[in-house]
């Protein structure tokens, strides 16, 4: 378990994260999502003891990441910038990884390479945005650490190198289950491999749920305003939208059968809300 | 099969798997695939798959062997067209004539037209 307490993270008189309590239990993918400069870099950053919080408790089973050796090895952290030598070529980057970390798969790491036709003879800073991202999806799956961050790790990748990571993502997790945080705004396209969902905003929990949970949890109500109006009354409103007599209303907590047939019977029309609008209603409209 | 992102997927994975039993394509007593297999074939998060399945465990379609896998129950076929029969008049037929009554088309034009269609 992954325990967080009242996590705040400052950078100067910037609050990046702010009093976040979340427990997450491991052995899941997780996805993180939240938008530019909610906080998820700095969420994952405290996690992977890059940075030390402001203020509050992090504790990986019971014990503060923070300096902590053995824990660090266990924990692999992908962001923007590599972590990695630029002048390195991929191969001595591959080496340096394997020799740090003991759960490294080298030939795993190899065959990556070669699935995402990366020249292991090419320096780092000779790589395109594309194959900068592959190269960080390659050291953070084959570190197999049971502890894997990935921060928007598919930046310039094509969608066919994006699949390439999905697919080999999923297969991996199976044959070696561990914690996996994913951070991504292509929400669409992964969210089937996420079995919970945290949403944050603004350094704040919106929500951590169980992402199918979550599927069934959105709902718009469309109708005559008035009908509309009187049945939304008392529920979560995440946004209304009107054209003359007729309003849409999107509601977040799903309905049961006594209230789909209450809504039928008043002419309203119900609708579905994937994961991705229900992000954009609760991290968008009330900004 | 493809997964709508817009309703649970462990319930689209149980519908799917049914349709498959009724048509036919997956015969009683028969394995079905392993929650990784499917979650890998589908490429969805295995706890997801697995939670379709078990649905199916709770309802009788499918039966486990410990150690070996997930099977086709023996009357499933036969329990499943049972409900599906029940739910056709409801789901089908009474919002066809609703749409039937708005459109002006009567109860005799629709056999009529069964009737060229048998």
């Amino acid at each position: 378990m992954i325990s967080i307490r009242d996590l705040t993270v400052r950078y100067g008189g910037t609050i990046a994260v702010d009093h976040l309590d979340l427990d997450l239990p491991t052995g899941k993918i997780y996805g993180l999502l939240g938008r530019n400069g909610s906080g998820k870099t700095s969420l994952l950053s405290v996690l992977a003891s890059y940075r030390r919080p402001s203020a509050g408790t992090i504790a990986v089973d019971g014990v503060d990441p923070f300096e902590n050796a053995e824990l660090m090895g266990r924990t692999a952290f992908i962001r923007d910038t590599l972590d990695v030598q630029q002048q390195d070529r991929i191969r001595a980057v591959l080496d340096f990884a394997a020799a740090l970390r003991s759960t490294f798969d080298r030939g795993y790491a190899d065959k990556l390479t070669e699935m995402f036709e990366l020249n292991p003879r090419k320096r780092v800073s000779a790589l395109s945005r594309g194959q900068r991202s592959a190269l960080g999806v390659v050291l953070g799956l084959a570190a197999r650490a049971p502890l894997t961050l990935l921060d928007e790790t598919y930046l310039g990748m094509d969608a066919a190198a994006r699949d390439t990571f999905y697919r080999e993502l999923l297969a991996d997790y199976v044959a070696h289950p561990r914690t996996v945080i994913l951070s991504t705004h292509l929400i669409g396209e992964v969210a089937d491999l996420f079995e919970r969902v945290v949403i944050i905003d603004r350094g704040r929990l919106v929500l951590h749920e169980d992402a199918d949970v979550l599927r069934g949890r959105g709902v718009t109500v469309t109708g005559p305003a008035a009908a509309v109006d009187a049945f939304v009354a008392g529920r979560t409103v995440l946004s209304v939208q009107s054209l003359g007599g007729v309003r849409a209303a999107t509601l977040y907590g799903g309905l049961d059968d006594a209230e789909t047939a209450r809504a039928d019977a008043a002419g309203l029309t119900l609708g579905p809300v994937g994961i991705q609008d229900l992000f954009i209603h609760l991290t968008g409209a009330q900004r | 099969m493809w997964f709508d992102d817009r309703s649970p997927i462990y319930r689209q994975i149980a519908e799917g798997i049914k349709d498959d039993v009724l048509s036919g394509a997956l015969k009683e007593d028969e394995q079905v695939m392993s929650t990784n297999q499917y979650a890998a074939f589908y490429q969805i998060n295995p706890a997801t798959a697995a939670k379709g399945f078990a649905q199916l465990v709770e309802e009788g379609v499918l039966y486990k062997k410990r150690g070996i896998g997930m099977f086709v129950s023996p009357d499933a076929r036969r329990k499943l067209r049972a409900e599906r029969r029940e739910r056709f008049f409801t789901d089908l037929v009474e919002p066809m004539l609703a749409q039937a009554k708005l459109l002006g088309i009567g109860v005799e034009e629709i056999v009529q037209h069964l009737e060229e269609k048998r």
